[in-house]
């Protein structure tokens, strides 16, 4: 049709200036010191935070199973909702996320604090009161808070696209319940769970503002880690650089792996 | 079964509203304390109005947005047409590189441009961080989402309408604008949509290459930070507000264009 194709000219050299030159500029910092010598040094410097790499993975995956458990059942009982109710539904999973994710954390810091919300009521019914905030749990909640509807809409736009004829067909040729759900449901959902459990494991996993926030000093992540370097008190760029590049080479790892378990081919998913 | 699935879903409607609700009331209440109500009161509302900060970063966010919506409207649309017409090794390299910042964590994408603008800051003396380096920032961030909202479009409209037009004596210029422009148009609308929605909300990549120039999402940031103020409640319930009467607005207009599509059906079945 169109032979245009210098139309894409300067899409294709911004990108290469601001995606590109950048992601280059976080390699050349993670081998080089101040002075920009080569070293490994920085690498070998991020083995020292093993620790927090550990966590925040645990942490993310925990997140990413809440959700997952949380969110089939969910997507499921939308998708099998009359047509109008399916589009209302969809529109109240989706409305929460409209409002800056920052905020939503906000509202739930009120509520787990000290004398917070939750821990008034506890009181009211005689209950003593909670350490909520600043513990690793209030951090995997505030994950499973935001990141939920990402777990939800892949899920759903799969399921819904199912053909119930199907369900019925195994029905009809004898299979239980649990035998429909885990021989039929379950297989055909599969390219909607991969697609929901990297839309919120990436993001859980590289967090800085829910661990800030939910996490108090404690329960620093991957993400904190970078920011620090970078924004915070140990300006070291080099490190920082170097921190993000094994996190990015984990997440290609992780989602390498996912992709293992889709055939191929790609009739889930869904992009927001 | 019925019944289950019902309490489920309220469970999780629960769990998502809850705090948003929470937040919402104690804008309104008379005192500082996020727990005890002590009666109505329009004063948050007021303080933030007077608040200059949180003013300047909202008309921040605004301009940024606006101005992102646009230049990634236009350099991702035109990208989609070039894309359409590259061969298939050059248009998998492409393709790649338009997927990277969408599975990049956006944190990591944040710092690789911060240490590309601290770069051209201190070797060559140009775009100290702010305003023009958050807009770059926020128009490569969306470029992504309008090209591959333009694509389907164009994948889905028939290549012989624009020859058609061509012999029919139209010049590609014109013949672009009034045949092909129409048929991607819903993708080209959806695409600035949602880079105009991702700018406002975005978070994470302006924090890193803002510097001290502030959007809304990153004064909520600093405000969350220091004392908390039930000005932030404010906020969040003006901002919740304003996108829920937004959608409402989408669906009656979807609804209702729905009712003429099946209106229209039937007069021509009629006919």
């Amino acid at each position: 049709m169109m032979k245009s194709r210098t139309a894409a000219l300067p899409y294709v050299v911004w990108m290469v200036i601001f995606i590109v030159v950048p992601m280059a500029l976080v390699v050349f910092f993670s081998f080089t010191d101040r002075s920009g010598h080569f070293t490994l040094e920085n690498i070998v410097n991020v083995g020292k935070y093993s620790t927090v790499f550990l966590r925040s993975i645990w942490l993310g995956a925990l997140a990413t199973v809440i959700c997952l458990l949380l969110g089939y059942p969910m997507a499921y009982i939308i998708s099998r909702a009359a047509g109008a109710r399916q589009s209302v539904m969809i529109m109240l999973i989706m409305l929460p996320m409209w409002m800056n994710f920052l905020l939503r954390t906000y509202a739930w810091m009120t509520l787990l604090e000290n004398n917070g919300l939750i821990n008034r009521l506890l009181g009211a019914i005689g209950l003593e009161p909670l350490q909520l905030i600043n513990t690793q749990g209030a951090v995997v909640l505030g994950m499973v808070y935001n990141f939920l509807p990402f777990m939800i809409l892949p899920l759903y736009s799969v399921m819904a696209k199912m053909d119930s004829r199907v369900i019925e067909a195994a029905q009809d040729l004898g299979a239980n319940g649990f035998k429909v759900f885990y021989r039929v449901i379950l297989p055909l959902s599969v390219p909607g769970i991969i697609t929901g459990i990297t839309m919120v494991f990436v993001p859980a996993v590289s967090t800085f503002i829910i661990s800030k926030m939910l996490g108090g000093g404690a329960n620093l992540l991957i993400g904190d880690l970078i920011d620090m370097q970078f924004l915070g008190n140990s300006y070291n760029p080099n490190l920082g650089s170097a921190i993000s590049l094994v996190l990015m080479v984990l997440i290609l790892i992780c989602m390498g792996i996912m992709n293992q378990f889709d055939d191929g081919e790609n009739t889930g998913g869904m992009m927001i | 079964m019925k019944a289950i699935s019902k309490v489920y879903t309220w469970i999780i409607f629960i769990f998502l509203y809850a705090p948003i609700v929470v937040l919402m009331v104690f804008s309104f209440n008379d005192s500082k304390s996020r727990v005890v109500w002590n009666g109505f009161t329009l004063s948050w509302y007021e303080r933030l109005f007077q608040n200059e900060e949180i003013l300047n970063a909202l008309t921040n966010t605004l301009i940024i947005a606006v101005i992102t919506a646009v230049c990634a409207t236009i350099l991702g649309t035109a990208a989609a047409i070039g894309i359409r017409g590259m061969n298939k090794w050059v248009k998998r390299v492409v393709m790649n590189l338009t997927n990277l910042p969408m599975v990049n964590p956006e944190i990591v994408t944040g710092v690789s441009m911060l240490l590309l603008f601290v770069f051209l800051h201190d070797r060559l003396g140009i775009l100290k961080p702010g305003m023009a380096t958050l807009i770059i920032a926020h128009i490569t961030f969306c470029l992504p989402y309008v090209v591959l909202n333009v694509m389907p479009k164009l994948r889905q409209m028939d290549p012989h309408l624009y020859e058609a037009a061509q012999d029919l004596g139209c010049h590609p210029v014109p013949a672009f604008f009034k045949v092909v422009l129409p048929e991607i148009m819903p993708g080209i609308v959806t695409g600035m949509i949602m880079a105009f929605t991702l700018s406002i909300d975005d978070f994470v990549i302006s924090y890193f290459t803002g510097g001290t120039t502030q959007t809304l999402p990153v004064a909520i940031y600093s405000m969350t930070r220091k004392i908390v103020s039930p000005e932030i409640n404010a906020l969040s319930t003006i901002l919740f507000g304003a996108v829920m009467i937004l959608l409402i607005i989408i669906n009656l207009r979807q609804i209702r264009d729905q009712k003429r599509q099946k209106a229209n059906r039937k007069g021509v079945a009629k006919a």
